[in-house]
């Protein structure tokens, strides 16, 4: 099915030098990003990245950067109006940190 | 309940009851509590053993029913996390599905004890909040990510916990997203009701045969469009999702915008003007619902979303303004 969000987007980013090639990256990714090249880790679809952040959380040596976060227009809205509760993903919040009293 | 060396846990079946699936059911139609939640903590499901698999979930009921009913037959533990009655995914997201929580419940719930290996299951989706080698070092305990769905859990067990590329993959067929329009609905219809009342209410305002003669004749009308938009941008949106053009969600919304616009020009027969400001109207509600649809999806990035709402929210709110001046405009100059 040709669901396909915009190019040139993401903020993914991998450095080659650091990667061990352990392969978790490939197994956390939802949308078949990342492929093994020679051992390395390397971005194959760039454009399918949704930036959920599972392969740079699972990466044992850094190599991975993406600004994680949920592509949710609501979020975006209820943040820029200075809401931070909202119904599921429609906040935005620092990634790692449970929000408080939750 | 079952009697371990952590004490008794409660035992659980793999069929859902009808109680269970009318709950869901109600869930997505946002029925009732928006939190449907299970207790955390470990269960048992079938006849675990100390050598039976241990499964981490959500305590969204709806994921925790949707594990219990992939693995009929199948003996193990499910330890469900406290994720604030959200789902796996977006529990993720927000750290709740995380390395620490799930390193203090394995603490907590006494599972060390229960089971002789130092391994969990969990769903793919919880990995943007569990970090594998952190749990590791955390706890010694080795964390596989089993299959994106539930239901595919069976088959990557009895594979020896090997996932196939369709496993890991994240889609977004027509039934998941016609499963997501209902509440796409609801909460559109909250801010859609006063709104339509609204224009029913200035539809009299300047009409040549009086205030209710305009009532009836422009504001229903436009109502009536106005609740038109809002099925189309929260259920069309959804279910035509990958046939409309465009990649940005608001430029798909603007084509399906069009689309309805037109089938209402066709049906409703307006004046010119009023007619045009239907569309414009519809426009923005279309793009904007669409728009949102965003969150619901499962391969938006926030990059992405950022970008698109630059240009779209604007435009999005011009059509608006523009279509509710013309059309208070066109009862002047009936
Ligand atoms: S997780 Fe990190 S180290 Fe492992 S293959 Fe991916 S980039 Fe390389
Ligand atoms: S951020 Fe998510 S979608 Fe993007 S490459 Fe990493 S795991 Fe894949």
């Amino acid at each position: 099915m040709g669901l396909r969000y915009l190019r040139d987007v993401t903020t993914l980013s991998l450095e080659a030098g650091r990667c061990v090639g352990c392969g978790l990256c490939l197994m956390v990714c939802p949308q078949a990003v990342l492929t093994m090249a020679e051992g390395k880790a390397t971005i194959a679809d760039r454009d399918a990245c949704m930036e959920c952040g599972a392969c740079a959380n699972n990466c044992p040596t850094g190599a991975i950067s993406v600004q994680a976060g949920v592509g949710c227009a609501q979020a975006v809205i209820n943040s820029a109006l200075g809401r931070t509760t909202g119904a599921c993903c429609c906040t935005l919040e620092p990634r790692g940190v449970p929000p408080a009293g939750q | 309940m079952l009697e371990t060396p952590a004490g008794p846990v409660p035992r659980v079946a793999s069929p859902l009851t009808a109680r269970d699936r009318l709950g869901g059911y109600g869930v997505r139609w946002g029925i009732g509590r928006m939190r449907y939640t299970v207790d955390p903590g470990l269960y048992a499901l079938g006849q675990p053993g100390a050598g039976s698999p241990v499964l981490v979930s959500a305590n969204y009921k709806l994921s925790f029913d949707s594990l219990r009913a992939a693995c009929p037959g199948l003996a193990a533990w499910i330890l469900v996390l406290d994720t604030a009655g959200v789902n796996v995914w977006c529990a993720a997201g927000k750290g709740t599905m995380g390395t620490a929580n799930l390193v203090g419940a394995l603490n907590d719930r006494g599972l060390r004890q229960v089971v002789s290996h130092r391994q969990l299951i969990l769903p793919q989706l919880a990995a943007p909040g569990v970090s594998a080698p952190q749990v590791r070092r955390l706890s010694g305990f080795e964390v596989v990510f089993g299959p994106v769905m539930a239901r595919d859990l069976p088959a990557f067990l009895a594979a020896g916990q090997e996932a196939t590329p369709a496993m890991r993959h994240k889609n977004f067929p027509l039934a998941e997203r016609l499963a997501l329009a209902p509440v796409e609905l609801v909460i559109a219809l909250k801010y859609a009701c006063p709104a339509m009342l609204l224009l029913f209410l200035l539809g009299g305002l300047g009409h040549a045969g009086g205030w209710a003669a305009g009532v009836w004749s422009k504001g229903w009308p436009t109502a009536l469009n106005l609740l038109w938009a809002v099925l189309a941008g929260a259920v069309l949106g959804p279910a035509l999702l990958p046939w409309l053009p465009g990649r940005a969600f608001a430029a798909k919304g603007l084509w399906l915008g069009l689309l309805a616009g037109g089938l209402a020009w066709l049906i409703g027969r307006p004046a010119p003007l009023e007619g045009a400001a239907w569309t414009l109207m519809g426009l923005g509600v279309v793009s904007f619902l669409v728009m949102n649809f965003t969150g619901a999806s499962t391969y938006t990035s926030l990059s992405g979303v950022k970008q698109e709402m630059r240009w779209a929210v604007p435009v999005q709110m011009a059509c608006a303004a523009l279509g509710l001046v013309s059309w208070l405009a066109s009862g002047l100059w009936a």
